[in-house]
């Protein structure tokens, strides 16, 4: 181990971390905004309503994150009219088509999380919302998002966790997270294993970090459960 | 169209290529979750650390760090060894090997957690009866334990395999020549990279769909004994 070339890198590859950390953080906020109206219409009555945005969830479910970033990085530029048209500017860069991606596909699994939490409702609850006269929205406002999110906290952690884990692949289309900034480094000093190994520590200790603070988040939000 | 300039047949074959990485993964990857679910239920405190240590490090980074770390760690610790005893040569490690084994590392770490569900649910009065009759623990492991906890686990590994099949695309980046790979062949030689990228997510969304299916039938089959409780 040579542990001074590791201290001369720290400091970049803590500005990778940076990117790394706003990467996950925007796209699982867009993707939560994504995610909710796709999970109330995957778990609506009508047949359309529940089946349509089928199409986006298994596709994004369905194909890799890798495949899933060319396709818009690389794939894009192949059409004209995206070339010409308003949106190139931002879908010409990585960064931007980065956090779309990453949104789009953690959206995707968010709803199904949320989808799974919504059916998971006690039937009595929502029908003693509607013995008392809520109004659907309300119903919904009240009663079923807040009872759905609260019980996919779990589940929803661990998918951030995943993104945070994915997002190192922002490195394929060019970007200097954490992993982009590794590898060039390693392009200059050749110490694979000391760049790596350090990444790594820094990937599970943003984990750790994440945990402990989702573990709050966790027993703020059920502290209702506590006997 | 299905031609693709010629690269049809590439595809294919990357496509080929893709099933066997994720089914060599799988299969070295559950020796590896059954060794790390021995190692956390074993009686010594120090293999229930290693199995803590494997399962925490590789689930807490990324999957395409430790493909790399494998891959070019990996060359990195076998060339230093050989130039310590006097090897002046380049030493080069296979890349199937080496994806393979990455992925199998990712895979066994989620499936350690799988399996030791599912062993710590068989219920206790089963051991209790193998012991009873006389069977060796060795026995008692691969002929009550295992059956039932494999049934247990099915589901758990099921959802494992469909990452591991989306994860077989992060071996592109140490150039196997699988569907990933071999769709940017193609899409560097045509210049038409939306076409080779879609018909390469389609593939994907095929097997994990295909798997998919598949995992309905194993659940089925493994739960063959069971009585269902009908609403």
């Amino acid at each position: 181990m040579n542990w001074e070339e590791i201290f001369i890198a720290l400091p970049k590859l803590l500005d990778g971390a940076l990117l790394t950390v706003e990467l996950v953080l925007i796209s699982c906020i867009v993707g939560f905004v994504i995610a909710t109206p796709v999970a109330l219409m995957r778990s609506s009555q009508n047949w359309w309503l529940r089946n349509i945005p089928l199409i986006y969830t298994y596709f994004f479910r369905g194909t890799p994150l890798l495949v899933q970033l060319f396709l818009f990085y690389y794939g894009l530029g192949q059409f004209e009219a995206v070339r010409e048209s308003f949106l190139w500017p931002v879908l010409r860069e990585a960064y931007w088509c980065a956090l779309i991606v990453f949104a789009l596909n953690t959206g995707a699994y968010t709803a199904e999380i949320f989808r799974g939490a919504i059916q998971a409702i006690p039937h009595g609850e929502i029908e003693a919302g509607v013995a008392i006269g809520m109004k659907k929205a309300t119903l919904y406002r009240r009663v079923v998002l807040p009872r759905a999110i609260r019980m996919a906290l779990p589940s929803y952690g661990n998918e951030i966790i995943l993104m945070l884990k994915s997002s190192a692949l922002a490195y394929t289309i060019t970007l200097f997270d954490l992993t982009g900034v590794t590898r060039t480094i390693i392009a200059r000093n050749y110490l694979a294993i000391e760049m790596y190994f350090t990444a790594g520590v820094i990937y599970l200790l943003l984990t750790f970090i994440f945990i402990q603070v989702w573990m709050r988040l966790e027993k703020h939000l059920l502290r209702f459960q506590k006997v | 169209m299905f031609d693709l300039q010629g690269f049809g047949p590439q595809i294919a074959y990357g496509a080929w290529m893709t099933v066997q990485v994720a089914f060599g993964g799988l299969l070295v990857g559950l020796v590896f979750g059954l060794a790390g679910a021995g190692a956390k239920l074993s009686r010594f405190k120090v293999l229930r650390g290693v199995g803590q240590s494997y399962t925490t490090l590789v689930r807490g980074i990324p999957e395409i760090l430790i493909v790399l770390l494998v891959y070019f760690g990996g060359e990195d610790i076998i060339n230093r060894i050989a130039t310590g005893f006097g090897y002046d040569g380049y030493i080069e490690i296979n890349v199937f090997a080496a994806g393979v084994t990455a992925l199998a590392l990712s895979f066994g770490a989620y499936a350690t957690e799988v399996f030791r569900g599912a062993i710590l649910s068989v219920p206790k009065g089963q051991i209790e009866a193998a012991v009873a009759i006389g069977l060796r623990s060795r026995k008692i492991f691969w002929r009550i334990t295992l059956p039932q906890a494999m049934r247990l686990a099915i589901p758990g590994l099921g959802n494992l395999f469909q990452v591991l099949l989306k994860d077989t695309s992060l071996v592109s980046l140490i150039a196997l020549p699988e569907l990933m790979m071999n769709a940017r062949i193609g899409m560097q030689n045509t210049k038409e990279p939306f076409t080779f990228y879609f018909v390469a997510a389609l593939i994907y969304l095929a097997i994990t769909s295909i798997v998919l299916i598949g995992q309905i039938y194993a659940e089925r089959w493994a739960n063959k004994g069971v009585k269902r409780a009908s609403s």
